[in-house]
């Protein structure tokens, strides 16, 4: 069997796969996993940027999503002028104060003399700014809290169109990457490994604890959608005609209608970022990311500059992970950071990765469908063992109960499962790096 | 006497629970330490070993409940420990067995290793969550306080009351005593020597005649032991849910790097620099700044520094400073 052959039917297995969700249990259900899937996919690209073109071990991938959630919040949702004049403001000043201190403290530690002088010098100007900031910062916070905490208490978005809202999560992350990249890039990759671990969590704490910011654990709610709502279009006369003359009720319709009006522009942005992944790999560059991969020593003789190539990819990766967070937040319409865990949005995505090939990226994309697919699945198939290993066992029994009930948890064991079958048996993936 | 208040809230709030929660770290950051300086990777599945070992002994202690057993003032998990351990050293020795040997025989990179634990990660997630379900689990019996904070006023005749809990004076006996026992073998036994050896140098090792899968054996022995020791700690000081367990996984590898990958001593003493750090970054400083300062000065807010959902973020900006200006750790560490 060629290799091309053979991927297009790996691709058809898994299309087939939720296609039949969509024959035995519903097309609901079937587009619901279709729509993740494509999110996963992006996000699976995004890692692979990182991972399979580059080496580089990022396990802060959850950070980046929630911040491509944030976005959205920040772009679309409506402004809260009365926050804005409570303490807009004093909280813009002191994020500007607490900058400058970063900013002014990295440039006494370049300017300055090595020696006991200058780090007491840093740590005196830290120190001091860090009460100022919070000085000027907490007033304005309080303020803004303060303003309707029931329903607003925080200072709102721009109320741009959502869809402006997925580049600018792209931008926030690739910010967020930029920083992170210029301290931990350069570590080896268990420590990378670890840095990018930990600022995940702190971007997470920020979400959950800032509610001037996006309102922390209350959630922001009802964001704006960029497809019609299902309400809307059962009441429109035309759109209940129209699903009449296909024999479908006005409510299955509609919610088909809307999932397939996010399918739509979910697939743009995964055939864009798809295309451009392909060009990069085949291109110059791509082929220098490899080879900075496969020896840096080597690369590094030739004259590449290894850490501002890392840097650079380190932040292509991350935004693509922020659109597709955004694109996630957008579809659930909601930001919930109260959800965010890193099993589920890091974790699982480098199963993607690693079970779909890492270094190819259309093997990205296969393994964000599949897994998703298991993701949602086997918890309904899980049961449906459980159901059929416990059926010999007395009702009400102690361990029949405890069975039942743990059928929940079995996604996690065969995520670990089905990841290290693959790295033992086909360690390059479903379909490896050419 | 204001200032002696002054000391006692510190103690109290900050002094005892740190050295606590520094010892449970300590003990965890020398299994991360212990097999990164053996099998050369750093070890995902960590906190999810503590977490299975810290069910086995959750489950063994209901056993001992159930049969009446009791150590009166002690908590009954630490008759349940053996038996917490042995299943642990089951599960490492057969997960080392199934997963990591075919990659040692490979010589596979240290990041693939890493990223198999993660595999194993998913799984003992998994089985934890299975067997015992994500919920909080409380284990802990026994008396509460060796020194109630009222006992304590009565005694000294201060504003401020000074408790120990049981589960805190434990926890530093054991850890103590685990430390002593690990550092005697390392440093006494002919395994422990083989042990040293092997890390400083694999190939001087394999032709003095070590061999190498009886040094990989032991260590995940001891590995094991450690990380049921550091969880059932925790576990009584806190509660046992295994979502925790995975979380701790952070303060461990930051103290185990802190304090030099691969350095025993170092991982303990990064263990109490994290933790230290920890609780006194995220302690509301106005109890004792009142009982210092002059009336004048006293502070209207809590003085705290940063809120403590931010406590990932402290072990996080130690990490980073040391990374940043002595990347091998205060220990010197294996080198970068």
């Amino acid at each position: 069997m060629t290799e091309p052959l053979r991927n297009a039917l790996l691709f058809v297995v898994v299309f087939g796969l939720i296609l039949s969700t969509g024959f035995i249990q519903s097309w609901n259900t079937a587009l619901l996993i279709f729509n993740m899937g494509l999110i996963s996919a992006i996000m699976s690209l995004g890692v692979n940027l990182q991972w399979g073109f580059a080496g580089l071990f990022n396990v802060g991938v959850m950070g980046f999503v929630a911040l491509g959630g944030l976005a959205v919040v920040l772009t679309s949702a409506g402004p809260v002028g009365e926050a804005w004049s409570a303490g807009g403001a004093r909280v813009l000043a002191g994020l500007a104060l607490g900058a400058a201190t970063i900013g002014a403290a990295i440039a006494l530690w370049k300017r300055m003399a090595p020696g006991r002088t200058r780090a007491l010098a840093m740590v005196a100007l830290l120190v001091a700014g860090f009460f100022a900031y919070r000085w000027v910062f907490d007033a304005g916070v309080q303020a803004v809290e303060a303003v309707n905490p029931a329903s607003t208490g925080y200072l709102g978005g721009l109320g741009l169109p959502v869809l402006m809202a997925w580049p600018v999560g792209g931008l926030l992350a690739a910010g967020a990457a930029w920083i992170i990249g210029k301290t931990a890039l350069g570590l080896r990759s268990d420590y990378l490994a670890i840095a990018t671990l930990g600022i995940a969590e702190i971007i997470i704490a920020m979400l959950k604890n800032e509610d001037w910011l996006a309102r922390g654990v209350k959630n922001v709610i009802g964001l704006p959608r960029p497809v019609p709502n299902e309400i809307d279009l059962q009441q429109s006369p035309a759109f209940v005609e129209s699903a009449q003359g296909l024999g479908l009720d006005a409510v299955t319709a509609s919610t088909l209608y809307v999932k397939l009006g996010y399918m739509g522009l979910f697939a743009v942005v995964l055939v864009v970022v798809l295309v451009l992944a392909q060009l990069a790999l085949a291109s110059p560059w791509g082929r220098m990311m490899r080879a900075i991969r496969d020896n840096e020593t080597a690369a590094e003789a030739m004259g590449k500059d290894v850490k501002r190539r890392h840097l650079q990819i380190f932040i292509l990766g991350s935004a693509v992970c922020g659109v597709a967070g955004a694109m996630m937040t957008t579809l659930d319409g909601q930001l919930t950071p109260g959800t965010y865990q890193p099993l589920r949005y890091t974790f699982l995505i480098w199963v993607m990765v690693i079970v779909g090939g890492s270094g190819n990226n259309f093997g990205a994309v296969l393994g964000g469908f599949l897994i998703w697919f298991l993701w949602v699945e086997v918890e309904p198939l899980g049961r449906l063992i459980m159901d059929l290993v416990t059926a010999p066992m007395a009702e009400g029994s102690w361990l029949k109960g405890h069975l039942l009930d743990a059928a929940a948890h079995m996604r996690l064991m065969t995520m670990g499962i089905v990841l290290l079958v693959v790295l033992r048996f086909s360690p390059r993936g479903l379909i490896p790096e050419r | 006497m204001e200032f002696l208040n002054a000391i006692v809230a510190l103690t109290n709030f900050v002094l005892i629970p740190a050295t606590a929660y520094g010892a449970q770290l300590a003990l965890g950051a020398l299994g991360v330490t212990l097999i990164y300086g053996i099998l050369r990777f750093s070890n995902f599945a960590h906190g999810d070993t503590m977490a299975f070992g810290t069910m086995s002994v959750v489950l063994a202690t209901w056993g001992l409940q159930a049969m009446g057993v009791s150590l009166g003032p002690l908590p009954t998990a630490l008759l349940a420990l053996p038996v917490g351990i042995l299943a642990t050293i089951g599960l490492v020795l057969l997960t080392d067995r199934v997963v990591y040997r075919f990659y040692r025989a490979q010589k596979a990179k240290p990041v693939i290793l890493v990223i198999v634990s993660i595999g194993v990660m998913f799984v003992l997630n998994g089985v934890v969550r299975f067997i015992i379900g994500p919920d909080d689990q409380n284990f802990a019996d026994g008396g509460r306080f060796l020194l109630g904070a009222r006992e304590f006023r009565n005694l000294t005749g201060l504003d401020e009351g000074l408790a120990i809990r049981t589960t805190q004076g434990i926890t530093l006996v054991v850890a103590v005593i685990a430390v002593v026992l690990l550092f005697w073998f390392l440093n006494r036994t002919r395994t422990g020597k083989s042990m040293r050896a092997y890390s400083d140098n694999e190939d001087l090792a394999l032709l003095s005649g070590i061999n190498p899968e009886r040094v990989v054996m032991v260590t995940w022995m001891i590995v094991a032991a450690l990380a049921v020791v550091a969880g059932t700690l925790y576990g009584l000081d806190k509660s046992f849910k295994p979502f925790t367990y995975f979380q701790l996984l952070l303060p461990i590898f930051a103290s185990a790097i802190v304090g030099g990958l691969g350095s025993p001593i170092g991982a303990i003493a990064g263990g109490f620099v994290i933790a230290y750090s920890e609780v006194m970054i995220t302690y509301a400083w106005k109890k004792v700044l009142t009982y210092v300062l002059p009336e004048t000065l006293a502070p209207d807010g809590l003085v705290q520094l940063l809120s403590t959902d931010y406590k990932f973020a402290v072990s996080f900006m130690i990490l980073l400073i040391v990374l940043l200006f002595r990347p091998t750790g205060l220990f010197r560490g294996k080198s970068v």
